[in-house]
């Protein structure tokens, strides 16, 4: 591991961080707004949680 | 229509029947446990060729417990419980070699074989174990290295019988039981209410069904595949919670595993993929033309993304989740000079129970998400359009 690789991965992982903070954020006001709509909610969060990991891991493997 | 469904499901079963020989002991050497290698080759030239070259580390040292983690997460070829690291004994049980090297070569891999680097004799030939890999030798063993202190002597085909494949058959024959009683019961009765495990086995069953496939493929189509996502559900969620047990396996964390399980999705989703998929893959509709050119190499590339992503997010979870809990309880032994040993026992306890709790939401989740990704990019690929 090479200071770039750790700077790097260090980088994406605030990214990551960034966007399941938003992510989650968003769900909660969503769920907030329509509690009778919170279990389609969470699928679709719980998705695109998912997508966003797979992204990240991808990233780290590839770059670590 | 039928015959696409039969060959479908052909298809799956050989490919889950050839999924040992995918998954095969060749897993790279990490390049920790090769920076390690260097480390005590340093310290103790004598060890330079034995499997266990961490056997002249410190228990409590970073170099072993990084060592060991390394170990557990890659397949072997010998079922180790537990060891003593003192006295260089694994306790466990030999498995079969299987090689394919001029006729098939089989005999039983034993703690020396894998640990001490004996040199087995088997129809003329020589094999030594070297860092989870089986190599051709002289009678005395001799391995040559090249500058990368890679070893240069020749591999035979190895599809043995190693950890992962224990791991598989287990799941299995765990299934094979599981869904045999389930099916019994709707055969006597399809009112029945299922009794033991298939009382459990059920409601997952409904959940795959009604959450998964139904709403992402579609009322008229979903029925064809629910084969193959409740065998990869069911599969994916067994391995990972086998992976928490003392059992020590770490099937879904190899990643093998996963690539052929990102390969099934992968060929389920082209092989049912209809005109409109294929339509927007390679001339995107409602786009200008030369958008249709730009857009067609991205397409084509999300085609592999998708299983891509699948396969890495897997992986990458369990490794990570096993790497994280071998730590908690290596904090055990590193920490038992500056919490004493009762202090360091109970805080890597709490630790891991913490973890393992976690890990075993992880473990639904990681099954949950593959099956209802698989689910989701099966249902793009056999949407109907309403045409614009």
């Amino acid at each position: 591991m090479t200071i770039p690789n750790l700077v790097g991965a260090g980088l994406i992982v605030i990214g990551a961080g960034i966007g399941l903070g938003k992510i989650g954020g968003s769900a909660m006001d969503a769920i907030a707004r329509q509690p009778e709509a919170a279990g389609k909610i969470q699928t679709a969060m719980i998705i695109i949680g998912a997508l966003l990991e797979g992204l990240a891991f991808g990233a780290l493997i590839l770059g670590a | 229509m039928v015959t696409i469904k039969k060959s479908l499901h052909l298809l799956t079963a050989a490919l889950f029947a050839l999924m040992p020989l995918v998954s095969n002991a060749e897993t790279p050497v990490v390049s920790a446990h090769d920076s390690l290698h260097a480390v005590t080759t340093e310290t103790s030239h004598e060890t330079h060729d034995s499997h266990d070259t961490h056997a002249e580390v410190d228990p409590s040292s970073r170099e072993f417990v990084q060592a060991y983690t390394e170990h557990h997460l890659m397949d072997d070829h010998y079922y180790s419980f537990f060891g003593n690291a003192e006295e260089h004994k694994h306790y466990g049980f030999g498995l079969p070699v299987i090689l394919i090297d001029n006729g098939l070569k089989v005999f039983m891999s034993t703690e020396d074989f894998v640990y001490k680097g004996t040199v087995v004799e088997n129809g003329g030939q020589h094999y030594k174990y070297y860092h989870g890999k089986i190599y051709k030798t002289d009678a005395a063993g001799t391995i040559s290295y090249d500058e990368h202190h890679h070893p240069t002597n020749e591999k035979p085909f190895d599809i043995s019988i190693t950890k992962n494949v224990v791991g598989l058959l287990l799941a299995t024959v765990l299934l094979f039981l599981g869904f045999t009683a389930l099916a019994k019961t709707y055969k006597s009765s399809p009112n029945n209410l299922p009794k033991g495990i298939a009382r459990a086995l059920e409601p997952l069953v409904i959940y795959v069904r009604d959450e998964m496939a139904r709403p992402n493929i579609g009322e008229k189509k979903y029925k064809k595949y629910m084969p193959y996502l409740l065998s990869v559900f069911f599969l994916i969620f067994l391995l990972n919670l086998l992976g928490l047990t003392p059992l020590g396996l770490n099937v879904t964390g190899n990643i093998s595993i996963t690539v052929c399980l990102a390969l099934f999705t992968f060929l389920y989703v082209n092989f049912s993929g209809n005109a409109d998929y294929w339509k927007h893959i390679f001339w995107m509709p409602g786009v200008p033309w030369p958008m249709k050119i730009v857009l067609a190499p991205i397409e084509v590339l999300g085609m592999f993304t998708k299983p891509f992503s699948l396969l890495i997010r897997l992986f990458a979870n369990i490794t990570a989740g096993h790497s994280v809990v071998m730590g908690l309880i290596a904090v055990a032994f590193v920490m038992k000079q500056t919490l004493t040993t009762p202090g360091a026992v109970g805080v890597s306890f709490l630790l891991t129970l913490f973890l393992t709790v976690l890990e075993l939401l992880v473990a639904f989740l990681q099954a949950f998400i593959f099956t209802m990704l698989s689910s989701l990019f099966i249902g793009s690929a056999v949407e109907e359009h309403d045409h614009h």
